[in-house]
């Protein structure tokens, strides 16, 4: 197993007997810019390289792809991230590419699980893969002018390159964006737009590209038909759109269609300081801000190099592990809410919920948008009283009775129900084989079988010393979906309670002098947790400036999605809802 | 009509003495629409989230007879722009709102509704649902709280009960207009804003000095 560690050792030692290097001799060549890792690849070497790293190096997980402009260079890097699922730190490939005509092989021949990456890539940087089935935008809307995140593209408020402006600090000035801007409005166009003879671009392509079978040999004649569901339905969980062909009611093809709750969150990432993005993560995904708190905060430790203090790090493990039990309370709630048990289960979900949301607003402030976690320790110490409780008391309770009783309420109710058990059982079936080729996380991954679990796979903060088991299930459909979320929540509270009988009493909670303004210094950094839905990654490239370079966010939302279409093939449209349902999505962060 | 009404010299008889209350058109007519709001389903991003807890149990919506979530916007009073309203998002916005029939409502719930929030220099993002929609109240925070939420509804409700009858625009001679439709362009096309595109378009933004308004 030489080849775990090589994307973590450094550099100057891989170079002597890398097994890579020597396997590949010539495709690639490792990375040896100050700060970085892993192995420079050339383009056209990729597919082989990849399928070597696959077949013959168990590299079978391919996590992140993603884009970096350097611009200076006059080159975009698109960079890999795959892992063994049998543990072990990231192997880290780049390709690098002629800014000016970006052309890449497209893996997802290798890796399924790049489809939806790659689009992105070429929504926001303009490369273009080849041998990609399906190569359209995909955050943003065919028509667009411009790919976002090229370093030269700049946005209709821009003002300067970084946070924070010149213009307003440290004087302290208020100005409006709308002030200089000529239409008032976030918009900007091209000379000589013609307004008139414009007509956007309609989805008839999308809905020609969607597989529609006749009703072959079925004595029944239906007309294939093409309904959109969303973006504005009751079920989809936010703006979501699913265009799905149907044959009378069989699924034959689904495509999800994404970028209606966009933000903008990389660019605007990449204006603020490193500090600044802390309360953006939180609106990634909205129900479990804490999580990813910690993520972004572990992925610019890595960089800085900073220790965490001990009870800083009980604080962490219990605030992570509580997000987890909310989330995992609401996804259920609305799982049943999917499958037409509507509102009632989801009022009792959001009632247990609600106790969680008390803790959190106590301790930092807020009941959703945390913005809890610092690089070098968390914000704030636990609050003496709670409910005019004693705090610890009160958390206490809730890890060893109340939640506990609430997720057996849950468990009593919908476990053995008969039409919870006829609606998921058999459906939207996922093989391991597949889930894995399609980057499927979290829950969605170990439900099939896979007991993939970076708490355990790559320990961070204090995993390691913690007793927990991985939950699996092996039939990878709804059902195993959904009790895979009540076994979870059931670890997650032991957890809790481990870390309440462990947290040093008293102690520091951050390591470092408070700085409004974090000097990072230069090199890349990818910090992973196991977030209630999955991988989250953040990718950190810094310059040794004050703002990152390159802020990335592997969603595991969005790349959960991938498999969707996969997943709903021949069911019935009841159960597309049923199956999104059971990924549980939250748009915040399938967008971004 | 009050002095008629209130005229002791009309007779009421003696069995209807306790039942009979008197009161203004215009108060019946708007204690009835203030107390069953149907607000549309309608969720966009995070805001929605808090908005769903305000209907839960412990914040319970029902107290204010707005529970009546509607999943279609033909059958909706209220509109809670619950979010980040993208570009992407907008036209669709604009369509669910013109679907909605008179008399109808829009709260701007949360920062980004209202303003862009912190996602406002996105380019992706409207710097508020109030570019294209009238907003009858605006609800701070981000995201605002149940109780937040709730307060902004009072405010709606004591809207509704300062509303006459006979000036209430549905009940007038025109027709109401429906919003123009915003446009998926280069980037969103407002259709209102036509000529000016036309003159400006391609011109650099004038980047005001520091410290200037
Ligand atoms: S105001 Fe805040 S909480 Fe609401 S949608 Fe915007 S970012 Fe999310």
């Amino acid at each position: 197993m030489a080849a775990q560690e090589i994307g973590a050792a450094p550099s100057e030692q891989t170079a002597v007997a890398d097994p890579i290097v020597s396997r590949f001799e010539g495709a690639l060549r490792p990375d040896e810019r100050k700060g970085y890792e892993g192995y420079i690849v050339a383009a056209e070497g990729l597919p082989e390289v990849a399928t070597g790293l696959r077949d013959e190096l168990g590299y079978d997980y391919l996590s992140s792809v993603t884009g970096v402009d350097y611009l200076d260079g006059g080159q975009l890097e698109v960079v890999y991230h795959a892992y063994q699922t049998s543990g072990g730190p990231a192997l880290n490939l780049k390709v690098q590419v002629d800014r000016e005509n970006p052309v890449l092989p497209s893996l997802v021949s290798v890796y399924p699980g790049a489809d939806f990456q790659e689009r992105e890539i070429f929504d926001m940087y303009g490369v273009r893969f080849e041998g990609h089935p399906n190569l359209r935008r995909i955050l943003m809307w065919d028509g667009f002018a411009g790919h976002p995140l090229r370093k030269d593209w700049r946005e209709a408020y821009y003002e300067e390159e970084n946070k924070p402006f010149d213009s307003r600090w440290p004087t302290g000035d208020v100005r409006r964006s709308e002030a200089a801007n000529r239409f008032g409005k976030n918009v900007i166009y091209p000379a000589g737009f013609d307004f008139e003879n414009w007509t956007p671009e309609s989805d008839e392509s999308l809905y020609a590209s969607l597989n529609k079978v006749g009703s072959n040999g079925k004595t029944l004649q239906t007309d294939s038909l093409v309904v959109n569901m969303g973006p504005q339905h009751p079920s989809t969980h936010g703006v979501f759109r699913m265009v799905v062909a149907l044959d009378g009611e069989t699924i034959t093809d689904l495509q999800p269609v994404m970028g209606y709750l966009h933000r903008s969150h990389e660019k605007i990432g990449e204006r603020n300081t490193f500090l600044q993005n802390m309360p953006y993560t939180d609106r990634l995904d909205y129900l479990s801000s804490m999580g990813n708190n910690l993520g972004y905060a572990l992925a610019v430790e890595k960089l800085m190099g900073v220790q965490v203090p001990e009870r800083a790090e009980y604080l962490r493990v219990l605030m992570a592990e509580l997000t987890r039990v909310s989330n995992h309370m609401w996804a259920i709630g609305f799982l049943l809410n999917d499958m037409g048990a509507f509102q009632t289960p989801a009022l009792y979900a959001i009632r247990a919920r609600e106790l969680i949301l008390d803790v959190f607003e106590a301790t930092a402030g807020s009941r959703m948008m945390c913005n809890y976690m610092r690089f070098g320790g968390v914000a704030r110490d636990l609050p003496e009283t709670l409910r005019d409780e004693n705090t610890l008391d009160f958390i206490s309770d809730l890890a060893h009775n109340r939640l506990p009783a609430a997720i057996d309420e849950l468990d009593r109710f919908l476990t053995g129900n008969e039409i919870v058990r006829a609606r998921c059982i058999g459906v939207g079936v996922l093989p391991a084989e597949k889930a894995i080729a399609y980057s499927a996380a979290g829950p969605l991954l170990r439900a099939s079988g896979v007991p993939y679990d970076l708490r355990r796979a790559e320990p961070y903060s204090i995993y390691d010393r913690l007793d927990f088991k991985v939950c699996t299930r092996s039939n990878g459909d709804v059902y195993d979906r959904y009790v895979i979320r009540i076994d979870e929540m059931r670890e997650s509270v032991k957890i809790c309670q481990q870390a309440l009988r462990d947290m040093p009493a008293k102690g520091e909670i951050f390591s470092r002098k408070p700085q409004y303004n974090v000097r990072v210094p230069e090199g890349e950094s990818y910090g992973r947790v196991e977030n209630p839905k999955g991988e989250l990654g953040y990718y950190v490239v810094s310059t040794g400036k004050t703002n990152p370079y390159r802020y990335h966010v592997r969603a595991p939302s969005f790349i959960n999605l991938t498999v969707l279409g996969e997943m709903c093939k021949g069911h019935k449209v009841a159960d597309a809802v049923v199956i999104l349902g059971s990924i549980d999505i939250v748009l915040g962060e399938v967008d971004r | 009509m009050d002095n008629e009404l209130t005229n002791p010299e009309i007779p009421v008889p003696d069995e209807l003495q306790s039942a009979v209350t008197i009161t203004s058109l215009d108060r019946i007519y708007n204690w009835g629409r203030r107390s069953s709001i149907w607000p549309m389903v309608f969720g966009l991003a995070c805001c929605a989230i808090e908005m769903i807890c305000t209907a839960a149990s412990r914040f319970d919506i029902a107290r204010f007879g707005m529970e009546v979530f509607r999943a279609t916007p033909r059958q909706a009073d209220l509109m809670i722009v619950s979010g980040t309203v993208t570009k992407k998002m907008a036209p669709l916005i604009v369509r669910l709102f013109n679907q909605m029939p008179e008399p109808k409502y829009v709260l701007a719930m949360g920062a980004c509704a209202s303003g862009g929030g912190p996602f406002k220099d996105g380019y992706n993002v409207v710097s508020g649902i109030d570019k294209f929609l009238p907003v009858d109240v605006y609800v701070p925070g981000c995201p605002p709280t149940p109780q937040a939420l709730l307060h902004g509804l009072i405010k709606l409700q004591q809207k509704i009960d300062n509303q006459s009858i006979k000036a209430v625009r549905w009940y007038g001679q025109q027709t109401s207009e429906a919003v123009p439709l915003p446009v998926l362009g280069p980037d969103l096309l407002d259709p209102r804003q036509h000529a000016l595109l036309a003159q400006q378009a391609g011109q650099p933004n004038e980047t005001a000095e520091p410290g200037e308004a």
